[in-house]
């Protein structure tokens, strides 16, 4: 695995183009456009005010740049640099910005969520909607871009619209039967919209791309509900993530349990592997502490970590959640499942140095990698079945079914990584700590055998 | 003296218990006799008693009747006495008597009423015992509600923390809102939301924008419906794939118990067997009917039916050999002939349908056979038939001798050819050689120390006029020339003969194996036109050199 040199960012804001020739960094107010292979400074733009949302528009062409303190939104071409677009909400302030699916319309949510204006970059176009929901997800695009579906709320009861994004027409409006709607998701199929309660009512909605409800699906009463949701991407299966530390999947035939996953403290299924961090550190001798080594050897302080199989039965550190929180840190947070849907990796929120990895094809658990400090991030690879994760320490880990390590990210400085995500040809990743990016050069074909 | 003191004994007590014979019975014992003998026996036994003995007046021989009345009256105290014991001995007994009867019914008493408090106790306890359980679960019961009811406290404290939390979101928003709406209202320069962009940028497909219309609401109903149907096809073709396989598998499971179950022949009396047998037979028939109708919902249902049957029937078939088998291992003999027996039959219907075929295979052959015999009606018939058999064959050998021939003459052909050729390479090769030897003279003359291995090699062969042994040619293929000197010998005006000349042009394998078989004619012609020192050249030249 080779490493990049380090570049500069500032609030994670690095994004690598859909066609991912480029990767685009801010740092401030200035946006910087590299050239993906080279790393070269393709273009330089400079922005009214620090940044604190940047996206690429689905074509590649252009970059969304939102700087939400003064409301503005500023837009970049990439085929013609000096072609400038700016969009300023004006006193009604602004909280997110983000582009249509066709990259020619950009979607500003305006401050206390009053409404939705619709700007167009074609024809200078301005449509409002009304009354958007403020919840974890309230706007999603279908996969192929072509329906929207926003969440409404008007007299304490929760609408639904689904919008059709190439003249915005407004194609169903159907009330939703949550108490409380805290986020929707269309499959990747496009057909159907999974659409759930918030934590205090376990409560999952299937519709119909039409407007029909399909199925509801409710585990259990009163305790704390859904905490994630994710559909797999042939839209077989969606995992839903609840505070009881267990992940119910269902079937997109029946839209019934077909299993449950749980997260016990101690793991006795005798197929799965449980992985250990161990750090080793690195033995000082006296005559090692010389000036020249400390500054130039900065091994000395990063130690190097490799996995060890644990023998099972095997016990997970938890970490017991303060019961008068709202919000607690238990329960499952965080699903994906891998681009093959062979995969599907979890995370419990009390057991927040442990990453579980389970069979979609045998509906078990196949790996549980334990780390040394709280994950803090895992993405799939988009075209293998390979976990990259990082816990803000300086090393990247792999996980593969041939196995996994862990590699130190070889920055002078110490580099934590914070997060991280996948380059979409598989082939790097690209990893951000608090001040810079650094890639990572993958092989495609590597086998990571445990070190 | 001892019977008559028995008979002294049993008549005493016998004068207890009937003193009316007392005077018949003493006067057995005393008579005029024995007066003395009596006296002094009575004295002996008064004495034994303790009392004073009478004493016998010899003078008279009589008794004097004091001492006797004395002791008379001694003894009847005596006995009076006793009596009296007796007597209270009877008394005692009866009253012991009593005492035990009286003890032996409060024993049994004691025992009833014993066994009674036992079972009493027993029940006690066992009422202990149940009312210990039923305390247990109800503490049990108590427990879990009080489980229940902290969950459900914790469940109400977090919603009621959830519930605080949001609200207190929601008041902060509310308050932001208020002061926003406060800004809002006291400031004066309202900036207005604008749109400033250089250049209308094209639509991401190339199209144009289309106006709204109903047509285009239309469209967008006909597009999503589309995209929902076909979603639903893309579903259901998998779904029918999934199901035909399934229902492959099925029958293939059906098939195989069909044929599990058919081989064994059952025994006359079971008929549900055969009944099954033919019924399968009717039911293989169906399989075809269901492939057609795949979707429907009757053969579905006929289907996992019948599979149902025949896994009924096949697990009471193995109940039953289980339960034979069990007969096998009690009744060993009896077990053996049923299992021979079946064996038995099995080999009998496996031979008799072996049997059967071999009579189908020899009635086939006997109906060619016949045919052949009995068909040809008159002679030509027979004979133009015979013929046509073998007219294919004949055709075909005509046209073989017609290749074969051609062949031959090309092979004439070709030979002659060689031989002209020969001739002229002979003429040509002379000339070569002679060439060949001036360069190489010149050569030698301006031949230096520092040569490469060919020229070396080339000078030694100059030098080594005339001895060129056969194995140092074979080590060095290429390059050797050491026979080019001795053309001289070749350049001899015969006519090499054919095996030679094929020999040499590599036609015919030769001892050394230089198989270089197709080098025709005017492959070689051209070699030697060039005059390289190609191997084949120089070998050929070796070749040549080698029968000499």
């Amino acid at each position: 695995m080779n490493f990049s040199e380090v570049f500069k960012q500032s609030n994670q804001l690095c994004k690598v183009s859909p066609d991912g020739k480029y990767l685009a960094t801010c740092v401030q107010y200035r946006l910087v456009v590299r050239d993906f292979n080279s790393l070269q400074i393709a273009h330089l733009y400079t922005c009214l005010d620090p940044v604190m949302h940047m996206e690429w528009s689905s074509d590649s062409l252009f970059i969304l740049c939102a700087m939400y303190k003064r409301g503005l939104v500023q837009v970049w071409s990439l085929e013609q640099p000096d072609w400038h677009c700016k969009i300023d909400e004006g006193s009604i302030g602004l909280v997110s910005s983000r582009w249509s699916p066709d990259g020619r319309h950009v979607l500003n949510t305006t401050e206390f969520n009053l409404r939705v204006t619709v700007w167009s970059l074609c024809t200078k176009a301005v449509s409002y909607i009304k009354y958007p929901k403020a919840c974890q997800k309230g706007v999603d695009f279908t996969a192929d871009g072509r329906y929207m579906a926003l969440a409404e709320r008007r007299e304490c009861k929760d609408y639904i619209s689904v919008f059709v994004c190439d003249d915005w027409h407004l194609l169903r409006h159907f009330e939703s039967e949550t108490q409380d709607l805290a986020g929707l998701e269309w499959s990747p199929n496009c057909c159907v919209l999974a659409v759930w309660d918030n934590c205090l009512e376990y409560k999952l909605l299937l519709y119909s791309l039409d407007g029909r409800l399909l199925s509801s699906y409710s585990a259990y009463e009163w305790s704390l509900g859904i905490k994630s949701v994710a559909w797999s991407p042939s839209s077989q299966f969606l995992a839903v993530g609840s505070y009881d530390e267990k992940v119910r999947i269902l079937n997109h035939i029946t839209w019934k349990k077909i299993t449950e996953f749980e997260h016990p403290a101690t793991i006795i299924n005798t197929k799965a592997v449980v992985f250990k961090e161990v750090e080793k550190r690195p033995v000082v001798g006296s005559e090692d502490l010389s000036i020249h080594q400390l500054t130039v050897d900065n091994s000395l302080f990063s130690t190097q970590s490799k996995y060890e199989i644990t023998q099972l039965p095997a016990q997970v550190p938890v970490i017991k959640p303060d019961p008068d929180r709202a919000n607690p840190k238990i329960g499952i947070s965080a699903l994906a499942f891998s681009a093959d849907n062979r995969f599907l990796a979890t995370k419990n929120d009390n057991m927040p140095q442990s990453l579980w990895v389970w069979d979609m094809q045998r509906l078990s658990l196949l790996a549980v990698l334990e780390q040394t400090a709280p994950v803090r991030c895992f993405v799939w690879d988009p075209r293998r079945p390979r976990l990259a994760l990082c816990t803000g320490n300086t090393k990247v880990y792999l996980w593969s079914p041939a196995g996994c390590v862990s590699v130190n990210v070889p920055v002078e400085g110490s580099f934590q990584v914070l997060s991280l995500f996948w380059h979409c040809s598989g082939s790097s990743l690209v990893l951000l700590s608090k001040e810079h990016i650094c890639l990572c050069y993958v092989e495609a074909g590597a086998s990571c055998g445990h070190t | 003296m001892s019977p008559s003191r028995q008979n002294l004994h049993h008549s005493l007590h016998s004068t207890m218990a009937l003193p009316k014979t007392s005077y018949s019975v003493l006067s057995a014992f005393c008579t005029e006799e024995n007066i003395s003998q009596c006296i002094a026996y009575i004295n002996q036994e008064v004495c034994s008693l303790g009392l004073t003995g009478v004493s016998l007046e010899s003078k008279s021989g009589s008794l004097s009747a004091v001492p006797v009345l004395n002791l008379l009256y001694e003894v009847l105290q005596l006995q009076r006495r006793a009596q009296r014991a007796l007597h209270e001995l009877e008394t005692q007994q009866l009253k012991n008597g009593s005492d035990l009867e009286h003890l032996q019914h409060s024993n049994c008493r004691l025992k009833d009423q014993l066994e009674h408090t036992r079972r009493d106790n027993s029940g006690l306890h066992e009422g202990e015992r149940q009312l210990q359980l039923k305390i247990k679960t109800l503490q049990n019961w108590l427990k879990s509600e009080k489980e229940e009811v902290q969950k459900l406290q914790s469940i109400i404290s977090s919603r009621a923390t959830q519930y605080n939390h949001d609200t207190k979101r929601k008041e902060r928003e509310c308050t932001k809102l208020k002061e926003r709406l406060n800004q809002l209202l006291m400031d004066k320069r309202d900036k207005k939301l604008s749109i400033e962009i250089s250049n209308h940028v094209g639509r991401s497909d190339g199209k144009r924008g289309l106006w709204k219309t109903g047509k285009m609401e239309a469209r967008h109903e006909g597009e999503m419906y589309k995209a929902l149907l076909s979603d639903y096809e893309t579903r259901q073709r998998s779904l029918m794939m999934e199901n035909s396989e399934l229902k492959k598998v099925l029958q293939h499971m059906k098939k195989d118990m069909i044929t599990i179950l058919s081989p064994k022949k059952p025994e006359p009396a079971n008929d549900s067997l055969e009944q099954a047998v033919s019924e399968c037979e009717e039911e293989i028939g169906d399989p075809s009917r269901e492939t057609l109708e795949q979707s429907c919902e009757q053969a579905r249902e006929q289907l996992t039916n019948s599979i149902r049957l025949q896994w009924r029937k096949l697990k009471s078939h193995m109940e039953r050999l289980d339960s034979q088998a069990s007969l096998v291992a009690s009744q060993e003999r009896e077990g053996e002939e049923m299992m021979s027996r079946k064996e038995h039959e099995e080999e009998m219907q496996r031979m008799r349908m072996e049997l059967q075929q071999c009579k189908e295979f020899i009635h086939m052959q006997q109906q060619l056979l016949q045919q052949q015999l009995s068909s040809p009606c008159d002679e030509e018939t027979a004979a133009l038939l015979n013929d046509c058999y073998t007219l294919e064959e004949k055709e075909r050998l005509k046209e073989e001798w017609r290749l074969f021939n051609e062949q031959k003459r090309n092979f004439e052909r070709e030979r002659k050819n060689f031989t002209e050729a020969a001739i002229r390479l002979g003429h040509e090769r002379k000339a070569f050689e002679e060439d060949r030897a001036a360069w190489l003279k010149t050569q030698f003359l301006n031949m230096t120390p520092f040569v490469d291995r060919k020229r070396s090699a080339l000078s030694d062969s100059a030098l080594s006029v005339g001895t060129e042994p056969e194995a140092k040619l074979q080590s060095t293929p290429p390059l050797v020339t050491k026979s080019l000197f001795s053309t001289p010998k070749a350049a001899s005006v015969k006519m090499p003969s054919t095996a030679d000349l094929y020999r040499t042009l590599h036609l015919i394998p030769d001892s050394r194996g230089h198989g270089k078989c197709q080098s025709g004619e005017m492959s070689t012609k051209s070699r030697l036109r060039n005059c390289s020192t190609d191997c084949s050249v120089l070998s050929f030249v070796r070749d040549e050199n080698s029968p000499i």
